[in-house]
């Protein structure tokens, strides 16, 4: 994008989300502020319960945020109800989760078919963007195996083409290399790092491992519910 | 979209097809109950108005007493009629065609060294007339042995028991201290209304009756015929003014006597056989409502066990209601299906059933319909617990699970 400054597509403003009441209150977001723009490809780091999955909850509109803004698009959605996050989910959110999260004795194209039945496509276009998506992820000829024939890799990307078939503006991914051996991790991280460079998706990844977060632009690091640091990957610099 | 729903539900449901069929199988007794009931009960009402067209849809019977329910009963201290009354209706009356004193009797019938129990039944020729019944041989009573002479006519399964294949006309047989001679054979008639064997009957004359059987000229009932093209009601009114006339019975004084019509006998059938299909519907409602328990029992297991793909559809963008549809259809899918079973089963039922007791299969579009639209209201009702729990899931904890 030629433009200098532009308009954040994500920008969280004091954001907190609490647990619990009174004494037993757990912070688990404690004041966010931050803002992602279009293109982006942002790695989230720290400790154990520091409020990373938290953060991809709110930012993924699963959860709203007990205080604070949340401008998608210029748009506030940290009030937004149920239904209205779902639609928002539906249109601009992808996901990737650590568990793969597949619907078994389902093949790898129904898989990836399922956001696409929400949005209302017809049967024939479904299945066109699905095996586009598949075969974006190096998985078209697998397209009728049920996951239980899938390697957890092979798994994690067609998880991945799920993610994109719905065309989101923002792919959020928790842990996703978590159950992967170093190998297949280092090809999951190859393949998201590929599309955020060649079709500019924005793509916002937690990760517990300082080599998976060097494929990202920027790092930021969290502790007990707040950023922590915020800056440039050596990927990033360059 | 509808339809995306309607083939996901049946891919869920096919994906566990044993535990589907068990799951839907109390609906599926349900509706096989109420179709084989019903089918089966049309059949009887069909073949109980058939039976009664058997006994002549155009007859009367005169029983002496108020009775209530059929004839032949309730006479207790009721006045009797006499053989004279019998002749005034048939003489008087241009609304009956004629009419037949009737008196029964539970006899031993003997012939040579076989003897048969049935009913002796003392009358005259005209109850052939009445009854609408031929002879298979021989002749109906003279007027000389109406008289009081020892003449009889065999209904069908006597003659069968006591002659099996031999000619029996001719032959003397013995009903108690009486013995008379065989002049006729009744054509068979088969099983009555009530399920009585109809040619289980041995006519003598009513005099011969009253003289050597009954010791007394009482006559219990009279059978009369309308006349063809008479209404019912204009001639119970004819033989009911009649009757109060004969026996003196002031205006305002009520009938010591009863007209019974076919109408009401058959419609007492009716509504016997209505009676027990209204016992056996709740029966078969009950069953409903325990498959009912049982498809909302297995959704809410099935609700828990698919947490985790409920948690992924949220995830990429379906609402609650898209969810609750999800769950709802599957369950009514589900006992729509157990409806179309049981509806299968049950006219299987009733076809058999109906092969066994002799009476038409008549199946009940109208019943069918209803039936298959309860089953899927049973759906409706106890899949949409289990289908607003799935809706109500928090999206966070479901993908958690
Ligand atoms: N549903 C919940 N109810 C109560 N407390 C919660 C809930 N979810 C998270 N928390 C708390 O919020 C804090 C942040 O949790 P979160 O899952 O965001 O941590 P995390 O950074 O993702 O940790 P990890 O690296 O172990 O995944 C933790 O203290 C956690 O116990
Ligand atoms: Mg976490």
């Amino acid at each position: 994008m030629a433009n200098d400054a532009p308009a954040p597509l994500i920008a969280l403003r004091d954001i907190t989300r609490h647990y619990g009441s009174g004494e037993a209150m757990v912070r688990a977001l404690d004041g966010v502020t931050l803002t992602v723009s279009k293109g982006e490809f942002v790695a989230i780091m720290g400790p154990s319960g520091s409020g990373k999955s938290t953060a991809m909850n709110v930012l993924g509109c699963l959860d709203s945020p007990s205080s604070g803004h949340y401008l998608f698009n210029g748009i506030e959605v940290a009030g937004l109800d149920r239904d209205q996050r779902a639609l928002l989910r539906r249109h601009y959110l992808g996901f990737i989760f650590q568990g793969y999260n597949l619907l078994p004795r389902s093949s790898a194209l129904q898989n990836v078919e399922l956001p696409l039945i929400y949005k209302g496509l017809a049967r024939a276009e479904r299945e066109e963007r699905a095996l586009e998506a598949l075969d974006r992820v190096g998985l078209a000829h697998r397209a009728t195996h049920d996951p239980s024939e899938l390697s957890g890799g092979q798994q994690q990307r067609v998880a991945i083409a799920r993610a994109l078939a719905g065309h989101p503006q923002v792919v959020l991914a928790d842990e996703p290399t978590g159950n992967l051996d170093t190998k297949r991790s280092v090809e999951i991280m190859e393949l998201l790092r590929q599309l955020n460079r060649e079709e500019g998706l924005t793509i916002i990844m937690v990760t517990h491992e300082e080599d998976m977060a060097e494929f990202a632009d920027r790092l930021i690091w969290m502790v007990d519910g707040k950023v922590a640091t915020d800056r440039k990957t050596a990927k990033g610099a360059a | 979209m509808l339809w995306e729903t309607v083939r996901l539900a049946l891919q869920a449901i096919l994906r566990n097809p044993m535990r589907s069929f068990l799951t839907v199988l109390g609906v599926v007794i349900g509706v096989a109950a109420v179709i084989a009931m019903v089918t089966i009960g049309r059949g009887s009402a069909a073949q109980v108005t058939a039976d009664v067209q058997t006994l002549g849809a155009n007859r009367l019977m005169l029983s002496p007493g108020q009775a209530r329910m059929g004839p032949g009963s309730g006479s207790g201290s009721a006045r009797p009629f006499a053989l004279s009354d019998v002749d005034a209706l048939t003489d008087q009356l241009s609304s009956i065609e004629t009419g037949a004193p009737t008196a029964t009797r539970q006899m031993v019938a003997v012939f040579g060294n076989t003897n048969h129990r049935t009913s002796v039944n003392g009358t005259d020729s005209r109850y052939l007339v009445v009854s609408d019944w031929r002879l298979a041989a021989g002749r109906a009573f003279t007027s000389a042995e109406e008289g009081g002479r020892a003449a009889c006519i065999l209904g069908h399964t006597v003659k069968q028991e006591l002659f099996g294949h031999a000619d029996p006309l001719g032959e003397d047989i013995r009903l108690g201290t009486l013995s008379c001679q065989v002049i006729g054979v009744l054509e068979a008639k088969g099983a009555s209304a009530f399920g009585t064997d109809q040619d289980d009957v041995v006519l003598i004359p009513f005099r011969t009756f009253a003289r050597r059987i009954a010791g007394s000229a009482d006559v219990p009932l009279i059978t009369l015929s309308m006349r063809d093209g008479v209404s019912t009601d204009r001639a119970v009114g004819d033989v009911t003014a009649l009757m109060r006339e004969i026996r003196r019975i002031g205006p305002g004084e009520d009938d010591d006597f009863t007209v019974n019509t076919m109408e009401q006998l058959s419609s007492m059938l009716t509504g016997i056989s209505n009676v027990l299909t209204g016992l056996l519907s709740a029966v078969a409602a009950v069953s409903l409502l325990v498959g009912g328990i049982g498809i909302m029992n297995i959704m809410l297991v099935s609700v828990t066990e698919r947490t985790r793909e409920i948690g992924i559809r949220m995830a990429v963008g379906a609402q609650a209601h898209q969810v609750l549809m999800q769950f709802l259809v599957e369950s009514i899918v589900l006992s729509a299906l157990g409806g179309l079973l049981g509806i299968a089963l049950g006219l299987a039922l009733a076809a058999l059933g109906a092969g066994l007791l002799e009476v038409p299969f008549v199946p009940d579009p109208g019943v069918i319909a209803l039936a298959f639209v309860f089953s899927a209201a049973v759906g409706i009702v106890f899949g949409f617990v289990p289908a607003r729990s799935a809706a109500r899931l928090d999206p966070i904890d479901a993908l958690r699970h």
